[in-house]
């Protein structure tokens, strides 16, 4: 018996208009995603591979068609409710990390914590235990610009993780790192989704880093077509 | 929930240039508006410093001020005898018949001569006023053209030093010595016998009665009975209320402080709109990423109002700390300020005085501007689609 998908698409469209023209980012996207999957998605730029990581995490619309996480239709949220949601569900790395400048690692990985009810003691072992998982228990006292590239992106997944979501998107996170540290993060993706049971969606031009996922989806103006 | 508080005040410090320029315009309004206020206040506080409140102060019914009051030696004598006069050792009634004019004197620093306040005094008058005390030379002798003035009232006065003389009406009066009348507004007087002042201005009649009644459950009864005789026309209160009420001096200051200080503040509120929009522009992927984190519009806003309100405050607190050391480099140079009393339309002598709750007053001030200034901002930054934000460089 096939459990019921964590992520279900349905006829999902994504129309922008700039200027006079009508630019189709999806067109009538169905895709199912099962919990623990690492989904792939790679096509070209412009292929709306993007747009559709941002609509799966609740922080674009779509223009027309569902989007239900864990059976909650994402598109019928208000701007409020969305935040809440994406707050306690998903977990975002960014290419650029992304990580708070005047923020120490720690503090960065205490930011999604402090929308939840939990204790300051709490927390603090919360954010302990998600720099531990990436490997830098040492480091959560240093600012982002006294890490390396690596290292900035690992604070940037024990931050995606540390409220323990049920999916992980992941916008290109090893575009702007070098091979070895490409590497680490990868395989703290790959972690999370064998070993944790998180479901992983990464965008990614690169081949290699498709071969750590389950399932690779190719997009094509704006169409899955492998 | 809301931001930590060091994420604002770490990015209020990161941007330390824009943050000192913002910190010292803000500094410098709330200066000139503390300033402003804490000359105001030094007229209000001499005013409320001044008298005994166990004194009544007679003067004509209708008349607001001692200057434009008349009291006859008849009516004098009656309130003389009235019962309820508290007496002195020596078994006379504490009642003092007083003359008030206006004399033209040079100032100090040669920019032209202003108006001094001359009062005839008696003995029982300055036995009635225990704050005005000799501080050089001696006290002046009746039937004298001789004066006494106040110690800060000399500083500002050509000729008011002792040995000095003083041109009152057709004669001169010679400055005997100095009193000090601890910051009462006594400090913008010069005292002489009453009845020389009397044949010296060639006047019959008095400016106003000071009186102490001799128990102070008897004072109310006292001023009823004044006030109600329509023989005497006269109207009592007690000298402190009498010098409480004398605040119109201070109001042009006050309104001055509230006009350039609501000027100025548009200045200061465009500074730290300024900044804060600069903050906003240069923080829109980090805006984009809090919002993916979960926080919402709201905590947005907050946080930049926080920021804003920090940023003013800290240019509150520059110009609340200047103020106050102002006051006390004034004081250590026994600096006084003069202005006219438009109601004896004589000088009259105050101290810079910047107290506390004038200083809450300039913070609350500087949150005022700080909340003015980063409301858009922060409106902005709130209302950036998430995805617009994040795409943003």
């Amino acid at each position: 018996m096939v459990a019921d998908p964590i992520v279900s698409i349905r006829d999902l469209s994504k129309v922008y208009r700039q200027g006079e023209i009508q630019v189709t980012a999806l067109n009538q996207v169905s895709i199912d995603i099962q919990t623990g999957e690492f989904v792939v998605l790679m096509g070209p730029s412009g292929s709306g591979k993007s747009t559709l990581l941002h609509i799966i995490a609740g922080i674009d619309r779509a223009s027309s068609g569902s989007v239900l996480v864990q059976g909650i239709n994402v598109a019928n949220l208000t701007e409020s409710q969305l935040a809440d949601w994406r707050n306690q569900n998903v977990g975002f790395v960014f290419q650029s990390f992304n990580l708070i400048p005047v923020l120490t690692a720690a503090e960065n990985v205490e930011l999604p914590l402090l929308l939840t009810a939990l204790g300051r003691a709490e927390r603090r072992r919360q954010v302990a235990l998600a720099l531990d998982l990436v490997g830098l228990a040492d480091r959560g006292h240093h600012r982002p610009d006294q890490m390396s590239g690596g290292q900035q992106q690992r604070v940037a997944i024990a931050r995606a993780l540390v409220t323990d979501p049920t999916l992980i998107v992941a916008d290109e996170p090893t575009g702007n790192l070098d091979a070895k540290s490409a590497t680490d993060v990868l395989s703290i993706l790959q972690a999370l989704s064998r070993d944790s049971r998180k479901t992983v969606i990464m965008v990614t031009h690169d081949p290699k880093a498709a071969g750590y996922g389950t399932r690779s989806l190719h997009l094509e103006k704006g169409e899955i077509v492998a | 929930m809301a931001l930590p508080l060091n994420y604002n005040i770490r990015n209020v410090l990161v941007r330390w240039r824009t943050t000192l320029f913002t910190v010292l315009g803000i500094g410098a309004v709330v200066l000139v508006f503390l300033g402003l206020r804490a000359l105001g206040r030094g007229i209000e506080a001499t005013n409320a410093n001044t008298g005994d409140s166990r004194n009544l102060l007679v003067v004509r019914k209708g008349s607001q001020a001692e200057s434009g009051s008349l009291v006859s030696r008849e009516q004098f004598r009656t309130l003389r005898d009235l019962p309820g006069i508290a007496r002195n050792a020596a078994g006379e009634p504490l009642v003092s018949a007083e003359l008030v004019m206006i004399v033209s004197a040079p100032r100090r620093d040669e920019v032209g001569e202003a108006n001094t306040l001359i009062r005839g005094v008696t003995p029982r008058g300055m036995e009635l006023r225990s704050q005005v005390a000799l501080v050089e030379g001696r006290w002046f002798r009746a039937g004298q053209r001789e004066v006494v003035v106040s110690s800060r009232l000399a500083r500002r006065f050509a000729g008011f030093e002792v040995g000095g003389t003083i041109k009152a009406g057709p004669d001169r009066l010679t400055v005997v010595g100095h009193f000090d009348g601890r910051g009462s507004a006594f400090d913008s007087e010069a005292w002489m016998d009453a009845d020389e002042s009397r044949a010296l201005f060639d006047r019959e009649q008095y400016s106003s009665v000071l009186l102490r009644p001799a128990d102070d459950s008897l004072a109310a009864g006292l001023i009823q009975r004044i006030d109600h005789d329509k023989r005497l026309a006269l109207r009592a209160e007690r000298e402190v209320d009498y010098y409480s009420k004398q605040t119109m001096t201070a109001k042009p200051i006050n309104y001055l402080a509230g006009i350039l200080g609501t000027a100025m503040s548009v200045g200061a509120v465009f500074a730290a709109m300024n900044t804060m929009y600069a903050s906003v522009g240069a923080r829109t992927r980090e805006i984009g990423t809090l919002r993916v984190l979960g926080y919402s519009r709201r905590s947005i806003v907050l946080c930049f109002l926080i920021e804003g309100v920090l940023l003013a405050l800290l240019g509150g607190i520059l110009g609340c700390a200047t103020a106050w050391g102002l006051q006390v480099e004034l004081a250590a140079f026994n600096v006084s300020f003069g202005t006219l009393d438009f109601q004896s339309f004589a000088e009259t002598v105050f101290q810079f005085r910047v107290t506390p709750d004038l200083m809450l007053l300039g913070l609350g001030f500087s949150v005022v501007i700080g909340l003015a200034g980063s409301l858009l901002p922060a409106l902005r930054a709130a209302r950036l689609p998430v995805i617009v934000a994040l795409k943003s460089l």
